[in-house]
Parts: C-alpha cells; structure tokens; sequence
C-alpha cells in the first residue's frame, strides 16, 4: 500500500503502518550512526539529556558527503541498521520510534519494536543522489567532531521509503523473498 | 628507463577518486539496465528504476553515486622500466587521494586506527596495491571500496577434497549470509588458490574486471554463469525485498596453490561497483 505521512512518529501512526507498505515520508528526522549512537547511549548511561528530543523521533542511519556549493546537504543514502543493534533498543526505550537504514535487524531489536511500537523503514541502499533530492534543509545539533557521523536535523519531503519491519514484527526481507519463491514459474 | 614525477601520479589519483565516485562504469550500468528488463516483480522493478535514475542524477549533477564513497584502494600496475622522481610514490598517490576526496566533495570515511577508531579527516591512507609488469607504463586503478559490502565478505582455506562443490556451497552461503546489507544487487568476486592473502587479493581484483568480460578459461566461465544463476536463484532480490535480481555480476579469478589446500576468499559489492582507470 501507498502512504503520505507526516511527522510525528505517534504510536498511532506507527501502527498504521505495515511491513511492505510504500511510504512517502514528510517531517523533520535527525541523522545519526555508528559513533553518535554510542554517544548518545553514554549521554543516557550517565543520566544525561540528548541533544535531540527523542519522544516520536525518527533517526535516519546516515553519514552524508560533504554539501557542494549550493546544496543543503551531499549523497545521503542509508548505511546498514544492523551496526546500530546494540543502541536501537536503548534509543526507543526513551521514545524514539522510527529508524530508517537498510539490512537485517536483531531479534532483539524486534521485540524491543514490538514493544515500544517502533518501526523500521527501508531507504534504498546506493541511492545517495536520488535521496538527498527530498532533504530540503540539514542543520547540524551536536558532535559535529565526527565530521560525517555528526548528527544533524533534517526537514525531508516525500522521502520514498518502505517499511520493512512494522511494530507487530513483520518482516518485509522474509515476506517478499517468501512470496517471490512461491510465485516463481 | 622512463622517468616519472610522482606528482603526475598525484594529479591523476585526484581526478580518478572524482570520476569514479560520480560516474557509474558502463558494463555496470548495461548489467543493471539488462536485470530491470527481465524482473517482474512491481517492488524490485521499482527499485531498480530507482538505482538507475539515481546514477543519472549523479553522472548529470558530478555528485557522488552513493554517499559511502568508499576506502580508496588504488592498484598500480609499474613498468620495471619506469623511475619514479621528486618524491616518495606512497605519499604521492595519498595526497592525490587527500586532494580528491577534499575537492570532490566526496565522504571521509577513514578511522586512523581500527580499534581505537578517529576520522584521519582526509579520507587517507589509501590502500595501495603494487605490481611490477614489463614495459615503462603505469597503469592506475582506483576502486572506492563502501564497507556495507565489504563487511560481507569471507574467506575460507578448504581442504582440496572439498572440491569444486565446497567452493560452490560456500559462494551460496556467503551471498546467502550477506542478504539485504550489501545492497543488491550485488557483485560477487570469487578468488580461488594462492595463500591465504593472495586469494583475498584476487577476489577483490575479481570485483573491479568489468562484468562483460567472462573469464578467459571457459571451465571459470562456465563456472562464473552457473554461479550467477545460482545466486539468483536465491530470490533475495534487490534490496532484498524479494526478486529475480540478487547479483549482477559474478567474477572468478585463479592462481595455482599448494597440494595441501584450496583457499577460497569472496569479495562482496554492491550495485555502485566503481572503478576507473588512466594508463600514463
């Protein structure tokens, strides 16, 4: 199914949502990966704020190249979830709700999805100049020392993503490649 | 004796890192084209609209193709008649890649050590392969390597009884492994014999030889077109959403090895396989 939302993330929107579902994705998101999870995870070990509000938030696992000259930001395609396993959990344990990234996730963050009603969409992996065509502004927040892992607030249009695993645990890399074997002459 | 000044070599790295980065080779391109006209399926064909109009957008706009712009390996072919001048070739070829990633807006995504991590900032060191060949040529490749593939990737030594069937369980099981985090469609590059390195080497040589050029020993050609169909036989499909296109590409490269073993490496990319080449 084809789907326009609009951030926030509630839980109610999440639910709406199920694996397979083409969404266009239009709200603010924050960026970050590998080494801004693990900041951000200590920040919150340590019982200290995020520089991000993160009650519905939706963080896109990306490490965009440098803007040109005249863009608002460089090739911005997703990197792999699966390095942000260990973070996922804690980050929606304090409400962040969607996570955009590409390759297979945990059981563990699964059941943490189920629990929290967070969801997991897809951004096509490679597609870096296409994606950056639906970010209308990036600003950077904090760790700006991480250069490409800094984590930055961006204002996305129509973003084209797909839901690959929804808040019940549906997974879309087990039900597509699932119904292409069955359908196969 | 050809003479040769290292900042030559400077200036071309630079370049190469830029083009390679924003300009899809054609064999990849013409792959990718000839699995959208044969998948049927409305989600993979989308994706694989969407890949092509994502390289359109970065050959026309000079943007990077994807924003890991990869680990810059760069492979020098050395004419034993060729003499390098007015400078240190190692430090020559880094500058060339400092230069390009810098002007080329193209991702530092370099850590400077592998365990207590930090961006270098430049996106060097380079990772350099030498050979030295007749002639008083120099022949420079530069293939950005991205990591979400390159993660994928594995090396087993077998015993020579496991045979050609080991090889083949173990390229399914890889790409099986691998599933939606390398991005497929994929390119899988199969490096069979040698040490323990030298077939890692020739996995990763296997993914940079364009992929219209089968194997010139028609026993690995044979092989490299049963592997693909293999492959895509699996159904993980592109993106691993599901579909016929898994790999667009399958290279095989060999080199005699040890009566004892069979090692057997597996070099894994994505569908932004890049590379580019000058010949001074």
């Amino acid at each position: 199914m084809e789907k326009h939302i609009t951030l926030p993330l509630t839980e109610e929107l999440a639910r709406s949502l199920k694996a397979g579902d083409k969404v266009f994705l239009t709200g603010t998101i924050y960026t970050s990966r590998d080494a801004g999870h693990k900041r951000m995870c200590e920040a919150l070990e340590r019982g200290e704020k995020l520089p991000i509000d993160p009650t519905d938030a939706v963080i896109y696992y990306v490490g965009p190249t440098p803007a040109k000259p005249g863009q608002v930001i460089g090739s911005a395609g997703p990197t792999t979830a699966g390095r942000m396993d260990a973070y996922a959990p804690t980050m929606m344990s304090v409400g962040a709700r969607g996570m955009i990234g590409k390759g297979y996730r945990l059981p563990e963050v699964v059941e943490a999805m189920k629990k929290y009603s967070g969801v997991f969409f897809g951004a096509i992996g490679g597609c870096g100049a296409l994606l950056a065509k639906c970010i209308k502004s990036a600003e950077l927040i904090a760790y700006e020392d991480l250069g490409a892992e800094a984590l930055r607030k961006l204002y996305v249009e129509d973003m084209p993503l797909v839901v690959i695993i929804d808040c019940e645990g549906n997974d879309l890399y087990k039900l597509g490649r699932a119904a292409y074997l069955e359908n196969r002459p | 004796m050809r003479e040769i000044s290292v900042s030559l070599l400077t200036d071309v790295v630079e370049r190469l890192c830029i083009e390679a980065n924003t300009k899809l080779p054609g064999d990849v391109k013409c792959a990718i084209e000839a699995c959208r006209a044969c998948e049927d399926g409305g989600i993979a064909q989308g994706v694989l609209d969407d890949i092509i109009t994502n390289y359109n957008i970065a050959d026309r706009e000079n943007v990077p193709i994807c924003q890991d712009t990869g680990l810059a390996c760069v492979f020098l072919e050395i004419g034993q008649d060729v003499h390098f001048v007015d400078g240190d070739l190692s430090e020559a070829i880094h500058e060339g890649v400092r230069r390009g990633y810098t002007n080329g807006y193209l991702r530092k995504s370099v850590v400077k050590d592998p365990v207590r991590r930090g961006n270098t900032g430049d996106n060097t060191p380079a990772m350099i392969y030498t050979e030295i060949v007749p002639g008083e040529q120099v022949k420079v490749t530069v293939g950005p390597k991205g990591f979400g593939s390159e993660n994928m990737s594995a090396i087993r030594m077998f015993k020579p009884s496991a045979g050609l069937q080991g090889i083949k369980d173990f390229i399914i099981e890889t790409v099986e492994n691998a599933g939606p985090n390398p991005c497929p469609p994929m390119v899988v590059g199969v490096g069979i014999g040698g040490t323990f390195d030298k077939a890692a080497l020739l996995a990763k040589k296997a993914i940079m030889r364009p992929l219209d050029q089968p194997n010139p020993d028609p026993f690995y050609a044979e092989l490299e077109k049963e592997m693909l169909e293999k492959v895509n036989a699996l159904g993980i499909g592109p993106q691993g959403f599901g579909g016929k296109t898994t790999a667009i590409g399958l290279n095989i490269e060999t080199m005699p090895t040890h009566i004892a073993g069979m090692p057997c490496a597996i070099n894994i990319n994505c569908h932004v396989t890049r590379h580019k080449t000058e010949v001074l």
